[in-house]
């Protein structure tokens, strides 16, 4: 092996590169043309051969079973157009990304459309101002939905739901501090109770509340409901309020247990202001869900046409049980009040939650810029203070005599 | 506990070594720990006190709830005796009243809802989590929130007045296709039958269902969502690196780690439609006989029962509705404990072990 072929060189240089465009980098998911072409096609395959099993072949009828068949026709016919140019694994995941965004779509699909339908079916009762500013005293169910409204009801449902999250935000917010800072087998217990107690069908509140309150005093007034939607919401606002408080940075408590502050200020100052805007989304979701919650209301708060100020005297009415009681009659213009009731109610719902969203967005600790400037204000008032009391000691002659 | 403070009562152990630069002639430490307490002030009691006291109204209250339902519905309950649970009527003063027709209704109906809404859920979870563009994720797990926070009244409207009168024809096509099987069967209705269909589909079991099948699915999604979100990204990586394709890598990876979740989240899924009161009440006419064809119009559960029933109620008529309650109770309280169970065995929410 002394003989070297000289023929073949032993190593490869590779020559210079060719000074051109660019390398592109290679883009990993882009959309090819193949894949657009797979879904289209299945897509029109699927809505004519379901158009022809509608008309021609078998006489079916119904929008949500045409929808149903093309939709299934679709997949199928998408497996069958991939399977032509790949294998097996990739085949699968093909499908299963149509379905999963297919469901996803969907989801989406209904929640706007229930909105916009409930929208839809009151839009006509909103339209008039007399629906914010009469009560239904005087309208009967034959009236034309110029006379009449549902002020009542709004207030009914802002002070039944005013005084349920009265009771049950304090009550809910101590039981989560005593979850988090008083650990022990009592806590541990109870945080089982309120978990289990989130579970609770709501109209079996109402049904406790009917039978203890309502009973014993043989009347329906406004603060049983107010009670009855107290014992649906401790439970959320305590488990919520919970859970935000065990994401405080346990760095920041300690500090202010090594600068010496005791228990109480500790949590009064350091772990309630920084879990603040997660504390205020549990409680703003807990309203939403009060304010819509209908069957205990509908066991505890009875029903009435009029203004009715006083919780502890008389019935009271609120939006979902106006709504409820309203559809239920066979007179369009009444179903169309329901509706607007309806509406009424889910505009409250939609800004309560979008205030939630805004509020929560942030971190615990996390300041908004109007917060920030308020803090380094303060600051700057702590200096002037300091400066202020030194130059008072400095002038009565304290600091000499110390130095 | 994971508050993450400190708790200053808690002893704290501290094991001091004995020094070897030590002199002899100073007494060998103990080795016994030390233990050390710190002494709270007069206002730190009364803050515990304060928060003990918050919580222990709080598990009175909840725990009254139960024992106030049992304490009431005893009274019917001891007159019914077993036949409580037999008896398909609902007629507290004049004849019998049990819930063995209610207590199938609700059941068939959280059945139903349940099986539309966990492809629902477990679709959406995974397109949030897996399939969504990172810029609109926040956006859907708010709709999904939202979605949850609308009130059960609006459903109800929804289902009533809209999807009712939309689903006869689907659900005509399911009794011609599929009426041998008992559950699909609707009585009066062949296949040649061509009178008008739609009394018989309306305020079905099926309906009222799907109704609540939207009310459930937003709680099922947003336990998988967190679930799947969590799957770790080393195992991820793995799988896609081993050559899987995004369904080779959520099948092997992602649903794995979250299958105690979605179990979980199912079965709170199951508690909430069992509970579901008003939305159910709009669509369904109420019967009282057992009603296992899912399809037919009429059918009934506790909790529209008790909506339905209260007012003109006598005394003994709330106890018994007091009953019923109960059974309702238990039954949820059953499935949630499962959950709580099952998610808090599972993986779901553990780092890699890798």
């Amino acid at each position: 092996m002394t003989t070297v072929d000289q023929s073949t060189p032993g190593t490869t240089v590779p020559g210079r590169l060719q000074a051109g465009p660019a390398p592109q980098p290679r883009r990993i998911t882009a959309v090819r043309t193949p894949d657009v072409l797979a879904v289209g096609g299945a897509l029109a395959a699927a809505l004519c051969t379901t158009g022809l099993l509608w008309t021609e072949i078998a006489p079916f009828s119904g929008l949500i079973g045409y929808i149903v068949l093309t939709w299934c026709l679709f997949v199928l016919f998408y497996a069958v157009l991939v399977s032509f140019d790949q294998n097996g694994p990739a085949v699968r995941d093909r499908v299963v990304s149509v379905v999963v965004h297919s469901l996803g779509a969907l989801v989406i699909l209904v929640l706007g459309f229930v909105i916009v339908y409930t929208f839809a079916r009151g839009f006509h009762a909103m339209l008039h101002a007399n629906f914010y500013t009469q009560d239904l005293r005087t309208t009967g169910p034959l009236d034309p939905l110029t006379k009449g409204g549902v002020i009542h009801a709004i207030i009914g449902t802002l002070i039944e739901v005013g005084l349920a999250m009265g009771m049950s935000v304090p009550l809910g917010l101590l039981t989560a501090v005593f979850m988090n800072e008083v650990p022990g087998a009592l806590a541990r217990f109870v945080r089982t109770v309120v978990e289990a107690m989130t579970a609770l069908p709501d109209i079996l509140a109402g049904l406790f509340i009917y039978a203890t309150l309502v009973i014993s005093f043989h009347r329906f007034f406004g603060f049983a409901a107010a009670c009855a939607l107290a014992v649906t919401t401790l439970p959320i606002v305590a488990r919520a309020g919970d859970v935000v408080l065990r994401l405080v940075p346990g760095g920041l408590t300690e500090a202010s247990y090594a600068l010496g502050s005791g228990q109480w200020r500790t949590v009064l100052f350091v772990k309630l202001p920084t879990a603040r805007s997660g504390l205020a989304t549990a409680v703003i979701l807990g309203t939403a869900r009060a304010i819509g919650e209908t069957s205990p209301v509908l066991l505890t708060a009875g029903a009435t046409y009029s203004v009715n100020f006083n919780p502890f005297s008389g019935p009271m009415m609120s939006l979902p049980l106006l709504a409820y009681q309203s559809v239920q009659s066979p007179f369009p213009a009444e179903i169309t009040r329901g509706f607007g009731a309806a509406c009424t109610l889910l505009l409250l719902v939609l800004v309560l939650f979008f205030i939630a969203r805004t509020i929560g967005g942030r971190g615990p600790g996390q300041l908004t810029p109007r917060q920030q400037r308020h803090r380094a204000m303060g600051s700057v008032r702590d200096l002037a203070r300091y400066e202020r009391t030194w130059t008072a000691r400095t002038a009565a002659g304290y600091l000499g005599e110390e130095s | 506990m994971g508050s993450g403070g400190f708790a200053p009562d808690e002893p704290i152990s501290l094991f001091p070594e004995p020094d070897p630069f030590e002199g002899p002639e100073l007494a060998p430490l103990p080795q016994t720990p030390k233990k050390l307490t710190a002494r709270l002030s007069a206002s730190d009691y009364a803050f515990r006190a304060l928060a003990r006291g918050g919580g222990v109204l709080v598990l009175v209250l909840m725990v009254l709830v139960g024992t106030f339902l049992a304490y009431r519905g005893v009274h019917a309950l001891r007159k019914a005796g077993f036949s409580f649970l037999t008896t398909q009527t609902w007629n507290p003063n004049g004849g019998g009243f049990g819930i063995a027709a209610v207590i199938v209704g609700t059941i068939l109906i959280a059945l139903v809802a349940i099986t539309v809404a966990v492809p629902l859920a477990v679709g959406a979870a995974l397109y949030i989590s897996e399939y969504a563009p990172r810029r609109i994720q926040r956006g859907l797990i708010s709709v999904v929130d939202l979605m949850a926070a609308i009130p059960s009244v609006v459903y109800g409207l929804w289902g009533a007045f809209f999807l009712q009168w939309r689903m006869v024809s689907l659900s005509r096509w399911i009794n011609d296709w599929f009426g041998w099987i008992p559950l699909f069967k609707v009585d009066g209705v062949t296949k040649n039958y061509t009178g008008p269909t739609a009394t018989f589909y309306t305020s079905s079991t099926f309906i009222a269902g799907v109704v609540v099948a939207l009310m459930v699915m937003p709680i099922a999604t947003s336990i998988m969502r967190e679930a799947f979100s969590q799957a770790p990204p080393g195992e991820r990586e793995g799988a896609y690196a081993l050559g899987a394709t995004r369904w080779g890598m959520i099948s092997a990876v992602v649903i794995p780690f979250g299958r105690g979740a979605m179990v979980g989240g199912i079965m709170l899924g199951l508690g909430r439609a069992l509970g579901e009161t008003i939305a159910v009440v709009m669509i369904i006419s109420p019967v009282f006989v057992i009603q296992p064809h899912i399809l037919q119009n009429g059918t009934s559960s506790i909790s529209s029962l008790i909506a339905l029933q209260y007012a003109e109620s006598t005394p003994f008529g709330v106890s018994a509705l007091m009953a019923a309650g109960l059974a309702l109770f238990a039954l949820t309280l059953i499935v949630n404990f499962l959950a709580a169970m099952i998610v808090s065995r599972s993986r779901s929410g553990a780092v890699s072990e890798v």
